[in-house]
C-alpha cells in the first residue's frame, strides 16, 4: 500500500517536471515575449526590465533558476500585473475555481448515480427514454452555450419576478455559485448518468444479486446494498480524469458568468505571453491534477477490496 | 456407393427400398455468407437513430460544399441596414428620393416666448408624422400648447413607462410655436416611440404624448446601386419598390448574411472536426501498433511517453502550439489549430490500438500463421489491423464531435480561428454578446454544433453496436 503510494507519487513528481518542462520550451518557441505587451519603450528601459525578469540570461540558465525557485515554491512576480507575486494570484483565486469545481462535481456526481440508477431500474421504459434523451443532449451541447442559456434562464425569472432571486452574474454568496457550478457539471453529470445506467445493467446479472433474491432479501436492500454499491466502482474510476474535463471547463463558465476563478488568469496570462503566471498556473494545475488522478486510484483501493494496488 | 456395394455382394437381391439419392440439399449453404463488415451494415441499418445521424451527416456535408454554390451570397458582405436582423421572409424597400432640406413648422400666430406661466404645461395634441415615415426620415409634429416655450423629443425602444423612460433626448425646439421635429438618426425598420414634452423655456413639464412610429424601409439611390439592387443606368422612378437581399436564417452584428456565414463557419468546424480526427487516430494507429506488435521494453518507453503527452494541460498547449506555428496576418489560423489538435490527441488512439494488437497477438490464428511462415508484414496487414478496425473506426467517429468541441471552445474565448473567418464556436462567441436582444445570432451556430456532435455520437453509438463483438453475441 504505502511502497504503491509512493510509486505512483515518484510517477507523478516525473509527470509534472515533464509538463513544467515541456511548457517552459513551448511557451518560449512562441515568438515575443511579455515586455512587448506594453506600450514602445526604449532600447536602455527594456534592458532594465529584462534585467529585473531575468530574460537578460540564456533560456538554458533561465529554466534553471525556474527550477530552482519552483522547488522552494516560488513561482516568481507576474509580468503583466504589477509587482503581484504568482503565488499571490493563485491563493487569492484558486479557492474560487476549486469552490466551483467542488459544487460543479458534487452536482455531477449526485445527479449522475440517481439518474444513472433511475434509467436502469425503469429500463426501456419512459423515464429511461426521457433520460437518456437528455443525457445525449449533455453530452451534445457545448458548456458555453449552456452557460448562456443558464444565464438567459436568469435573466427571465429575475425579470419575471420583478427581483433578483438568484444573481445573473459575480461571485461571493451560495446563489451566485448555484447557476455556474450546476452549468458546469451539466456534461460530466451525463456522462456519469450513462457510465451508472451500463454499471447497473451489468451488476444485475451477477451471481450474488440471484443469490440476495434466493435467500428472499427485500428489492430495496438489494438495490440499495448489493446493486448500487457495486454499481457504483466504475463511475469512481472516471472520477479523476473528470476533475480536469471540470477545471478545464470551468474556464469558459467562469468567463460567461464573470467568476473571478484562475481559469480567467490562465487565458488572460495565455494571450498576453506573461511567463511566470503561465508557467506558475500549470505546474500547479498539472501537480493538482495528477494528485487527483493518484488520490482516486487509491480510494478505489479502499472501496473495492478486490482491487489490489501495486 | 453402399448400394452398388450391396448389390455386388448380394446380385441375386433385389432390394425392397429405393436408394435414397445423393443430391440432399442439406450442406448447401441456403444464404451467402456474409463479411464482417456487410453484418455490421446490416446491424447499423437496423438501428434507426444511427441511420437518422448518419442523414443528418451526409446533409451538413452537402450543406457545406454544395451549400455557398446554391446559396451564392458573400458570407463577408456587410448589409448595414439590416444590422441583427431576425430571420424573416424577404423584404422590400422603397426607393429614396433624394433628400431635401425640411424647413421646420412654425407658427405665425403662436407665441414663441409664453405669455402665461400654467404650474402645469398639458401634453400636447395631435401628434402625428408628416408625409411616409421612412428610415431615411421620419418627420413629426405636434399643436402647440399654450405656456410652452419650446419643446423636448425623445425617442425609445419601447412604450415609456413614466419621465424617466422617455427614452434617447433627440432635441429641444426653441419656442413654444416650433411644432415640428425630423429625426434622421440611425433609423431601422422597427417600432420606435416617440415622446413630446413641453418645456416653459427652461425647465421640462410634467406631461408629455408619445407615438408609435414603424418606419417603412428606404433606401437612396446611390446606396441601392452600390449594393447592386438596382444598376447605375437604371430608370426606376422613386417610390418604387425594391426587394432587399434576402437573410432566411437573419445577419449578424454588422449585417452580414447568417445562413452564408453558417455555410462557411461548418467548412472550419467540419474541416477541423473531420481532417484532426483522421490525420490522429492514423497516427495513433502507427505509434500504438508498431508499441503493441514488438512490445517488451520498446512498447513500455513508447507508452510511457504516450501517458506524458496525455498529462500535458491541453487548453494551454492547443494555445502554445497555435501560437507557435504562426499565424500570419490575414491567415485564418486553421492548420496551426489542426496541427496542434493532432499533436496532442493522438495517445488516446494510440493506447486503444496497443490494447486491442496485444490481444489479437496472442490469439491461435496469430500463431497458426506465423507456424505457416507469414511475415510480420502480412501478419500486421492481414490479421491485426482488419481486426482492430471496428474499433479504430468507433473511436474515430467518437473523436470528430470532441474536435469540433475543442474547435467552438477556443473560438469562443477568443483563441480559435482569426476573425472575420467565421466558425461556428466564434460565431456562438459573437452571438452571447447579443443574446438578450438577438438571440438567433447564438442559437443558430449553437444548434448547428450541437446537432452535429449529436449526429456523430449516435452514429458512434450505433457503430459500437454494430462493431463490437461483445455486443454481437448478445
Amino acid at each position: 500500500m504505502l511502497a504503491y503510494t509512493m510509486k505512483r507519487l515518484m510517477a507523478g513528481v516525473i509527470t509534472v517536471w515533464f509538463i513544467a518542462t515541456a511548457t517552459f520550451v513551448a511557451m518560449h518557441m512562441v515568438p515575443g515575449d511579455p515586455l512587448m505587451n506594453d506600450k514602445a519603450v526604449t532600447a536602455e528601459i527594456r534592458k532594465n526590465l529584462e534585467i529585473k525578469y531575468g530574460l537578460d540570461k540564456p533560456v538554458g540558465e533561465q529554466y534553471l533558476i525556474f527550477m530552482g525557485n519552483m522547488l522552494q515554491g516560488d513561482f516568481g512576480i507576474s509580468f503583466t500585473q504589477q509587482n503581484r507575486r504568482v503565488n499571490d494570484i493563485i491563493r487569492d483565486h484558486f479557492p474560487v475555481s476549486a469552490t466551483l469545481g467542488v459544487l460543479a462535481l458534487f452536482f455531477a456526481t449526485i445527479g449522475g448515480v440517481v439518474w444513472g440508477a433511475l434509467t436502469a431500474v425503469y429500463r426501456n421504459r419512459l423515464p429511461d427514454i426521457i433520460i437518456m434523451f437528455m443525457v445525449i443532449l449533455g453530452i451534445s451541447v457545448p458548456s458555453f452555450v449552456f452557460a448562456a442559456l443558464g444565464q438567459l434562464l436568469l435573466v427571465n425569472i429575475n425579470s419575471a419576478l420583478g427581483f433578483s432571486l438568484v444573481p445573473v452574474a459575480g461571485w461571493g454568496t451560495i446563489s451566485h455559485m448555484l447557476m455556474p457550478s450546476l452549468v458546469l457539471g451539466l456534461s460530466t453529470m451525463a456522462l456519469l448518468t450513462r457510465l451508472m445506467r451500463s454499471s447497473m445493467l451489468e451488476v444485475i446479472n451477477e451471481d450474488y444479486i440471484k443469490t440476495a433474491k434466493a435467500k428472499g432479501l427485500s428489492p430495496l436492500r438489494i438495490f440499495f446494498k448489493h446493486q448500487l454499491r457495486n454499481a457504483i466502482l466504475p463511475v469512481i474510476t472516471i472520477l479523476g480524469p473528470q476533475i480536469a474535463a471540470i477545471t478545464t471547463g470551468g474556464f469558459v463558465v467562469e468567463l460567461v458568468f464573470a467568476i473571478p476563478g484562475l481559469g480567467r488568469y490562465f487565458v488572460q496570462a495565455v494571450q498576453q505571453l506573461d511567463y511566470t503566471v503561465i508557467m506558475g498556473t500549470t505546474v500547479f494545475f498539472g501537480a493538482f491534477l495528477v494528485l487527483m488522478v493518484i488520490l482516486v486510484d487509491i480510494l478505489y483501493g479502499f472501496i473495492d477490496p478486490r482491487v489490489r494496488l501495486q | 456407393m453402399a448400394t452398388t456395394l450391396t448389390a455386388e455382394l448380394t446380385p441375386e437381391l433385389t432390394p425392397d427400398f429405393t436408394a435414397a439419392s445423393h443430391n440432399l440439399s442439406v450442406e448447401q449453404i441456403s444464404r451467402p455468407s456474409l463479411s464482417y463488415w456487410e453484418d455490421a451494415w446490416i446491424r447499423l441499418k437496423k438501428n434507426t437513430r444511427a441511420i437518422i445521424s448518419l442523414y443528418i451527416v451526409i446533409f451538413l456535408a452537402l450543406f457545406t460544399l454544395a451549400g455557398p454554390l446554391v446559396w451564392q451570397v458573400d458570407p463577408s458582405l456587410q448589409d448595414l441596414n439590416q444590422i441583427s436582423q431576425a430571420p424573416s421572409w424577404p423584404k422590400t424597400a422603397l426607393l429614396a428620393a433624394p433628400y431635401e432640406r425640411w424647413q421646420p413648422i412654425i407658427l405665425d400666430d403662436f407665441p414663441s416666448e409664453p405669455d402665461t406661466f400654467p404650474d402645469v404645461i398639458p401634453a400636447p395634441d395631435g401628434l402625428q408624422t408628416i408625409g411616409l415615415a421612412t428610415t431615411q426620415q421620419i418627420r413629426l409634429r405636434w399643436n402647440p400648447v399654450v405656456g410652452a416655450g419650446g419643446y423636448s423629443i425623445y425617442r425609445n425602444n419601447h412604450l415609456p413607462e413614466g419621465l424617466n423612460d422617455l427614452g434617447l433626448p433627440l432635441a429641444t425646439t426653441m419656442g413654444g410655436n416650433e411644432i415640428s421635429y425630423e429625426d434622421r438618426l440611425n433609423l431601422e425598420a422597427r417600432k420606435y416611440y416617440y415622446s413630446v414634452v413641453p418645456t416653459d423655456g427652461i425647465d421640462e413639464g410634467d406631461k408629455y404624448v408619445t407615438l408609435e412610429v414603424i418606419p417603412t424601409i428606404a433606401i437612396t439611390r446611390a446606396e441601392a446601386t452600390a449594393r447592386g439592387l438596382i444598376s447605375a443606368a437604371s430608370d426606376l422612378p422613386e417610390g418604387a419598390s425594391l426587394t432587399l437581399h434576402f437573410h432566411p436564417f437573419g445577419t449578424d452584428y454588422l449585417g452580414r448574411d447568417m445562413l452564408a456565414r453558417l455555410m462557411e463557419g461548418a467548412r472550419v468546424s467540419l474541416f477541423i472536426g473531420i481532417c484532426a480526427p483522421f490525420l490522429f487516430v492514423l497516427i495513433g494507429i502507427l505509434y500504438g501498433g508498431f508499441a503493441g506488435y514488438f512490445g517488451g521494453q520498446l512498447d513500455s518507453t513508447l507508452m510511457r511517453f504516450a501517458d506524458f503527452v496525455v498529462a500535458l494541460p491541453f487548453l494551454l498547449f492547443m494555445i502554445l502550439f497555435k501560437i507557435a506555428f504562426g499565424i500570419g496576418p490575414g491567415e485564418s489560423g486553421i492548420i496551426p489549430m489542426l496541427i496542434a489538435l493532432v499533436l496532442l490527441s493522438w495517445p488516446g488512439t494510440a493506447r486503444l490500438v496497443r490494447g486491442q494488437v496485444l490481444q489479437i497477438r496472442n490469439n491461435g490464428y496469430i500463431d497458426a500463421a506465423r507456424l505457416l511462415g507469414a511475415k510480420n508484414s502480412y501478419l500486421v496487414l492481414r490479421h491485426i489491423l482488419p481486426n482492430t478496425m471496428g474499433v479504430i473506426l468507433v473511436s474515430l467517429t467518437f473523436a470528430v464531435p470532441g474536435a469540433i468541441f475543442t474547435e467552438a471552445f477556443l473560438s469562443f474565448i477568443g483563441m480559435g480561428v482569426a476573425p472575420p473567418t467565421p466558425s461556428w464556436g466564434s460565431m456562438c462567441n459573437e452571438g452571447v454578446k447579443t443574446m438578450l436582444s438577438h438571440p438567433h445570432e447564438l442559437i443558430f451556430p449553437a444548434t448547428f454544433i450541437s446537432v452535429t456532435v449529436l449526429a456523430f455520437n449516435l452514429l458512434g453509438d450505433g457503430l459500437t453496436e454494430a462493431l463490437d463483438s461483445r455486443m454481437r453475441s448478445r
